[in-house]
Parts: C-alpha cells; structure tokens; sequence
C-alpha cells in the first residue's frame, strides 16, 4: 500500500479532485515528514509551516465552492533560497542574506500561487549557487536520501534532496550550469533548464544572468512538464524572457525518424565508467526502438568549462556586488568609512567559494584583462552556440552522461577547483547555448546511487526533450522494475 | 609670455522628460519625501530587473536627431561597475562601445561667426540617488532621483573660450527643449556639464594634458571654472611645470578649480555588456517617424524671424533661445503689421514681467499683437504700450477696448499740447530761467512735466515740436 507521500503529482491531482482526501492533509502530511526527517536531511532552510497550511485551507474551500484556480490547486510544493519570496527570508544559502526578507515575490512565486499551490519552504543551497556539492551553503550542508554519507549535488542540492526524500510534491531549482540537473542526477530526480528566457528570472537573486533558468524538479517526466508548463511564458518584468514561438513541430517527430547524436566531447574517459555506460545504454535502447543513434563532434566543447567559468564569475562579481551593506541585508559593525563599510560587510558576509568567484570575476572583467578573459569567453560562447545550432540541423537532440559520477561523499575536500570546475562539462554547454536540457534517472551505480542521463535539444525543444525522456522512463521500468 | 589657446570639450548629462523611470514604472519627478519613488528594481534589491523605456530611448533618438547625429539602428547598455552609497546595484546601466547616437554638430555664433561644434556620442544611461549629509543623522540617501533616465552628450574638444562654451551650453538646452526631451532645469539638476580642458601655445598642433572639471551646476559656474582652470594651467606651463591629469571641482566661494582625484586614482569601471537587457533594435521607419515629429528648431526659425518678420539678428536670438517664446511670438506675429515691434516688446516688457524659468505669458497672443498694432499706428505710445502690457498681464483683455476706457490713446492734437505746454512754462519758472541761463536739461525735465501732466500720453514727436516753438516763443518776450 503506497502512503500519501510515495504519490505522483498526477495521482494527487486526481485524489484532490476526487476528495479522496483534503489539500489539508496532503500539506500536513509532507509537513509531518518534514518535521520527521529533515533534521537528519537539512534541504530545508525554512519551513513556511503556519502559511502553507492556511494556504491549504484556502484551497480546499476553493475546491469546495468549485473554483479551483487550476490542476495543481492545493499541492504543497519547496523553492531554492535564491527565489525572493515575500515575507519570506531568502537567504542564497549566504550569511549576508541570513536575516533578509524580500518585500517581493519572483513572477515564478506568484505563478504558482496563482494556481493555487501551497508553500511548504525555502530550500538550501550553496551559497548564491556558486558550488555543486550543497557544501558551500553558509548554515549546513545537505545530505543525499540515497546515502546521507553522500552530497546531493548542487548548488540546487536541497531542492533534489527534499524530492527524493519526500518532504515536496515537486521543487523549484535554477541552473547556471547544471545546477538543477546534476543535484537531480545524484537524487535520482527528472530536472530541466528550460530554454533561456521561457521561464521569468524576476525575482531569482542573480548569480550568472546570461545563462540561468529556474526549472521544475519532479519524480516524473510528465509532472516536470506539467509544472514547467505553469511556469514558462514571457513577462513584462524580465527583458529577456519570451514565449514559446506557436510551432512545436519537434514534438510530432516519431520515435523511428528520430536522430540522436552522442557528442564524444561529452563521454570523456574522465567521466566514471558506470555513468558512461548508462548513457551509452539509454542510446542503445533508444536505438532498438527504431531511433538513429549516431556519434557527433563538438571540438569547442573542449573549451566549454573555462567559458563558463570565465563568463559566470564576471557576471557574478558585478550582480554580488550590491550586497554592500547599505541597504539590506549584512551589515559590518562600527566602521565609518564606505570603503571600510564595503570591506568588512564583505569579507564577513561571503563565504570562500563566493569570494573566490568575485575575485576572478572582478580579475576577468579589469580594464587590463578584459579582452584576454572576457571578450575571449563571450567570443567563445557564440562559437559553441552556432556549433550546436550546426549540429541540430543533422540530429534532433543529443544524449550524454549528465554529471561525470554518481553522487560524491560529503566532506572531501578538494584542492584543485579547476578540476571541480572540469566536472561541469556536460551540463555547461545547454547554459552557454541557452538550449533547453533535461535530465533523467538511469539506472543505478553498484552502490546503488541513481545515474542520471541527459538530453539536449535545440531552442524550445522541451516537448521532444519531455517525449524521449518518457520512453526513457518507460524503457527504464521495464529493464529495473522503475529503479 | 607666448600666447596660448584654450581647448575645451564638454560632457553634458541631461535627465530626459519620461513620466518613468528608466528601467522600472517609478514615477520620475523632481523632489518628493525621499524614498517614496523607488521600487525593487531602482533599489537594487536581489533578484529585480530592468526593464527598458522605450519613451527614453525615442526622447534620446530626438536628441540625436536634433543635433544632426546618426542614430544607430542597433545598440547595447553596459554596466559601469563602481562601488559609491548613491549607486544601489553598484553598477551603473550606461553604454559603452555602442552608443545611441554619434557624429553630430551644434552651430554657435562665436567671434569669427557661425562655429559649428562636433558632437562625438550622445548614449543613455541611468541617474544616482542623492547623498545627503546630515550634522547629526549622519549621511542619509535619497533615491527618489535613482533610476531616472538620462543622456550623456559629448562634445568634441571644439570649443576655445568660455564664451564658446557658454553659447555651446545655451544652444545645446535650447535645442533639447524644443524636441522636448529633457527640462533642462540646472536648479534642479536635470542639466549638468563637466568641462574637459587643456591649454596649448597658439600654433602648436599637439593637445595638451587635459583636466576634469566635475559637476558644474550652472552657466556662470562653467564660465568662472574655464576661465580660473585655462588660467592656472597656463600658469603651470609658464612656470615650467607641467599639468596633471585630474579631476577637480569648482568651489564657487572662492572661485578656484581643486584637485578632486588623479589618472592614478581612476576607477577601473569594468564595463561589460548589460546581461539582463536585450540589444536595443530600431527601424530606420521608426527613426523616421520620430523625426517627422521634430519641431523648427532655433536655428532655422531666428533665419525665419529676421527674414520673414524682418526683426533683428540680436531679437531673433532672445526670440529662439526658449522655446515657449518663440512659439508666442509665431502665434502672435502673424496677426501684427507690425512685427519687429512685438518682438520688441516681448523681449523689453515681456520678459522681465516673466517671473517663470521659461516663458510663460497669460495675455493672448492676439492681444499682444493687438498692442504691437496701437504702438505702430501712434495710437499709443511707448510708455502707453508698457502700461498696457502689465495690465493685461495681470488681467487679459482687448487692449484696444482698455485704451479706450481709460482713454490712453496718444494726444496729437496740438491746441490741447500747446495749452499744456503754456500751463507747464506758468507753473515752473525756475525751470524757465534754467533754460535761459543755458541748462539744457531744463528742456527734458520740461517734456517730463508735460507728459505727466498728460498722463503719458503726449505723441513725444509733436510735444518736441511745440515745446521747442513755445520756448523760442517766450525767449522773444
């Protein structure tokens, strides 16, 4: 007998209209397993637990007059930290924020408010979302439900973690480069960077504004594209945001006149062999369902990792830098100076990660080396961009490994962040051609931690990212049972 | 001493006239309780985003258009990175290396005659808050005025004296405010210049070192900081010394330009494109469109006024200067027979009772060129004409009615003249004997008696006639 909590999305949705119980006892049951279990998983930062169950009571007597405002009408649902949320502290998982409290919502917020979903909490993260192991969140790490010896990935590693942990009916990430995908990928969840500019960044405190999405993480292929549906289309607040042209002509192609290409840059010898074989897998049965599988090069991909970096920091050392202490947020006692108010307020505020991050960034972008950094990485992206576009016109989407290993121990310390940074490989280049990309779990590593495979496609091709990462799911049930 | 020559060019930002901000829906007016305009986004709060006006960006196209400049159909904001309490995102959105508009001119009158003065760049960017210093508060700010839109415009180094920069400064707000795009209110900041500077000998061809001078919020400012800052550098030079590159203030109470920091302390800005707004695209239809709805702008109507209406080179030039004045007087001129005299009169009369910082007059422009007809037909006189210009001022009405209530229209008939002249010379003999003995400012104390006599309404032509008659009259008895 499956409890309330071990539900999909599309089971609640149905049990809610069919008043097989109340969005009251949906949203006290995952509070209750908050409650039970997070102190042992931390994804949580802070539980929003009187408002999400009035929130919940609101819902029902919605339902009860039978004016829902849509499907997702009283599902309880968390939030990466980085989302403002009004009333709410967001903290980035940052010192500097820790008793901050936004007098605005993000446009994702208040759409999901709008249909009706209930507020469990904000969720951790590394700090301003600069990391990938959830370690570098100023208050505590998190702990990944499959092993709470392993990291649950990051910097989105609470909103995977509290999926995978049963403490939401779906999260909220953002990736700037991979940040949704590679967390989902250790927790064994469905997350997708949507295409650059279909979901609204107004609200979503920037770390690296050219190349993050906020995206849905799901157990389910078709809940994420269920919620992502919620989120998406143009807003009046965020320039750079814009809705789906009408033709979704991807979506019509059929399994056996589908091409998919294996970028080689992508199953380097680097990555573990477990995880590149899962790939490998997924395009093979793929290939046995009629699809043409086919290997492809992407030779700039080999310069994809350092681009990112480059082009990441720069914009992070100038969107971090309002955090000055002047207005909101940390503020460094007695000094008298701006100069020494900006120092100390910084130096305490920001942990080693981030300040690393500003460093190079504010390195990068300086008069002296601006074109040897900056302009060289941006010219960089532009090559990376038309190389996939070239590629799409021969393949409609490309399969890869989504993180270099399973989920990593926690509190292995590594030195060399370089080779931190090379791990990204995989998920980076969608960030830098702002294409959408989803990842789905994949079998399982002999310790049994899930293995996520990812799936690229051109600009607005997440009904076809959506339809291929389904039959993933189909064929993945039938070979493990749905593991 | 060798003789030397001054090189200024100028970099004057102008605050455009939008009803919002630059990048957000904050109102943008002067003053109000600090604070109450501002929002997430002019507050540089996490996670808010600008968004373009697209109404700044079709002000700053009339700017450019009105100065002959090329308007680019495809440019870029950039952030400008620097650490100041006025500057919440601590970063400026300004342009870079793809402004708005480049390669314009402003004609001026200068010494030699018409000067044309290049214009490199005009670019938008975004206003600061204001700090303000309080003795026991401390230093508090003020970002009603963050986020406002602005233009920056830079002017070649064409300019030679302060008398140039001056007619440069007044040309360039006349002809902001003819297309409308910015007030132009020094008092209020919404017009201020720094002054790049340099001094080389006559006949050298290499620039000298340059300096800046920052903030200078009016026009006798700016003329006073060229002319001590062109002297102080010469001075250097004289001394065999040399200039620094700096930036320096003007201190008004004493009238010295002072070091404010040097190259060596300049912010490295780390520019970089702006990632949170698109590239700004405009059709060359719609920078047509925009410039269909320039008005005539000064130059071309001061041609009109001295050609057309005949009034003179120095009129035409108050004429155009504000654009609400030149706008009255195209109103009203065409219904005048006489229209050098309303111009006269505008700039004589109008003008000082205007208490406005443009031009602003209640009386009808049908009435004033009412006025300019009685004055030009002799029905009244001059001092007639200022009388009926204040009291239409205070009230506006048909002056031909009020001359004829109050009967002010000019006396030219000579028996009522003479009779006044005869009763004046009775009542003053000393004035007489004055006259007598030689004093020939007896004789304009005379025509005074009579014209108050008379209310002011003596034909001054006539009452010279008979005066001078009746005096050599009695000179025989």
């Amino acid at each position: 007998m499956k409890t309330l909590l071990d539900r999909t999305l599309t089971e609640h949705i149905r049990a809610l209209e069919a008043r097989e119980y109340s969005s009251l006892e949906l949203t006290r049951a995952y509070l209750d397993r908050i409650e039970e279990i997070d102190s042992e998983i931390g994804a949580y930062l802070f539980v929003n637990t009187d408002e999400a169950l009035k929130q919940a009571v609101a819902s029902d007597l919605r339902r009860r007059r039978g004016d829902t405002r849509s499907i997702l009408d009283g599902i309880p649902y968390g939030a990466k930290d980085n989302l403002c949320t009004k009333g709410i502290p967001t903290t980035c998982g940052s010192r500097y924020l820790e008793h901050y409290v936004p007098p605005y919502s993000a446009t994702v917020i208040e759409r999901l408010a709008a249909a009706g979903c209930v507020f469990l909490g904000k969720l951790n993260m590394d700090e301003f979302a600069m990391g990938s192991t959830t370690e570098h969140s100023a208050f505590h790490p998190t702990k990944n439900p499959h092993d709470p010896t392993c990291s649950p990935g990051g910097s989105s590693g609470g909103s995977a973690a509290a999926l995978a942990a049963n403490e939401a009916v779906f999260t909220l990430g953002s990736d700037t480069g991979g940040s949704i995908r590679q967390p989902a990928s250790h927790c064994g969840a469905v997350g997708i960077k949507p295409t650059y500019g279909s979901v609204s960044r107004y609200g979503l405190c920037a770390f690296a504004s050219s190349l993050e999405q906020i995206g849905p993480l799901t157990r389910t292929v078709s809940e994420n594209a269920t919620i992502l549906s919620f989120l998406q289309g143009q807003d009046p607040r965020d320039a750079t945001s814009r809705s789906a042209p009408v033709d979704s002509r991807e979506h019509t192609i059929a399994l056996h006149t589908l091409r998919i290409g294996l970028p080689r840059e992508l199953f380097s010898k680097d990555i573990a062999p477990e995880v590149r074989s899962r790939a490998l897998d997924a395009a093979h049965m793929l290939e046995k369902l009629g699809a043409l599988v086919e290997e492809v090069s992407l030779p700039s991909l080999t310069y994809a990792a350092p681009t990112y970096y480059i082009l990441s920091a720069a914009e992070a050392s100038s969107n971090l830098a309002r955090m000055d202490g002047v207005r909101f947020g940390r503020r460094a006692e007695g000094v008298r100076d701006p100069e020494a108010l900006y120092c100390r307020t910084r130096s305490e505020g920001f942990g080693e990660e981030v300040k690393r991050r500003i460093l190079l960034g504010t390195f990068f972008l300086s008069r002296d080396r601006y074109d040897e950094y900056y302009k060289k990485a941006f010219r960089a992206k532009l090559l990376i961009q038309a190389e996939m576009t070239s590629c799409f016109a021969n393949c409609h989407l490309l399969l890869s490994p989504t993180a270099f290993t399973s989920a990593p121990q926690l509190g292995i310390r590594e030195s060399d962040p370089a080779a931190i940074h090379r791990r990204d490989l995989c998920t980076v280049p969608a960030n830098l051609a702002g294409i959408p990309a989803l990842t789905v779990p994949f079998g399982k590593d002999c310790c049994g931690l899930p293995i996520g495979v990812q799936l690229m496609g051109p600009l607005w091709s997440e009904p076809l990212l959506y339809k291929v990462g389904e039959e993933l799911e189909r064929i993945r049930a039938k070979e493990w049972g749905g593991r | 001493m060798k003789k030397y020559e001054t090189i200024i060019g100028l970099e004057v930002h102008a605050e455009l006239l939008t009803e919002t901000k630059m990048f957000c829906s904050c109102p943008q007016k002067f003053g109000g309780e600090p604070n109450t305009r501002c929002c997430p986004v002019c507050l540089g709060l996490p996670g808010a985003l600008p968004v373009l006006n697209r109404r700044a960006v079709d002000l700053a196209v009339l700017a450019g258009l009105a100065t002959s400049c090329d308007v680019a159909t495809q440019c870029k904001m950039d952030r400008k990175n620097y650490f100041y309490p006025d500057l919440p995102k601590a970063y400026q959105i300004s342009q870079m290396d793809l402004p708005l508009c480049r390669n314009g001119y402003l004609t001026i009158d200068a010494k030699e005659g018409e000067k044309r003065i290049g214009i490199t760049r005009i670019h938008m960017e975004e206003d600061a808050g204001k700090l303000i210093h309080d003795p026991t508060e401390g230093t508090l700010i003020d970002f009603n005025r963050c986020g406002v839109p602005l233009i920056e415009i830079v002017s070649e180094p064409d300019l030679r004296s302060a008398e140039e920069a001056l007619a440069y400064l007044q040309k360039l707000r006349s002809v902001l405010l003819y297309v409308g795009a910015s007030d132009c209110r020094m008092n209020e900041g919404s017009f201020r210049c720094d002054v790049n500077l340099s001094v080389r000998p006559v006949g050298e061809w290499a620039l000298g070192v340059r300096t800046e001078l920052k903030n200078l919020n009016s026009f006798s400012f700016t003329a006073r900081a060229i002319e001590y800052e062109a002297a102080r550098q010469i001075n250097i030079l004289e001394a065999g010394g040399q200039v620094l590159q700096e930036t320096r203030r003007f201190d008004p109470s004493s009238g010295k330009t002072l070091p404010m920091r040097s190259k060596e302390d300049a912010a490295d800005y780390r520019y970089f494109p702006e990632p949170d707004l698109p590239y700004i695209v405009l059709s060359r239809e719609h920078i047509s469109a925009l410039g269909a709805t320039l008005p005539m702008l000064p130059d071309e109507r001061r041609k009109r006024y001295r050609e057309v209406f005949g009034v003179s080179a120095y009129d035409a030039s108050l004429l155009v200067s504000d654009r609400s004045m030149a706008d009255y007087f195209e109103a009203a001129a065409p219904l005048t027979a006489y229209p050098k005299l309303l111009a006269n009169l505008m700039i004589t009369d109008l003008m000082k009772l205007n208490r406005e910082e443009y031009f602003s007059c209640p009386i009808s422009p049908a009435h004033m060129a009412e006025v300019a007809d009685l004055l030009g037909n002799g029905a009244v006189n001059s001092s007639t004409a200022k009388k009926l210009t204040v009291w239409l001022w205070k009230k506006d009405q048909s002056p031909r009615t009020l001359v004829e209530e109050k009967q002010l229209s000019q006396i030219r008939d000579e028996s009522v003249l003479r009779s006044a002249v005869t009763e004046m010379l009775a009542e003053n003999p000393k004035l007489l004997a004055d006259y007598r003995g030689g004093k020939l400012a007896a004789a304009k104390a005379m025509t005074g008696r009579v014209m108050a006599k008379t209310e002011g309404r003596a034909d001054p032509l006539i009452l010279d006639k008979i005066l001078k008659e009746e005096l050599s009259r009695t000179a025989h008895l």
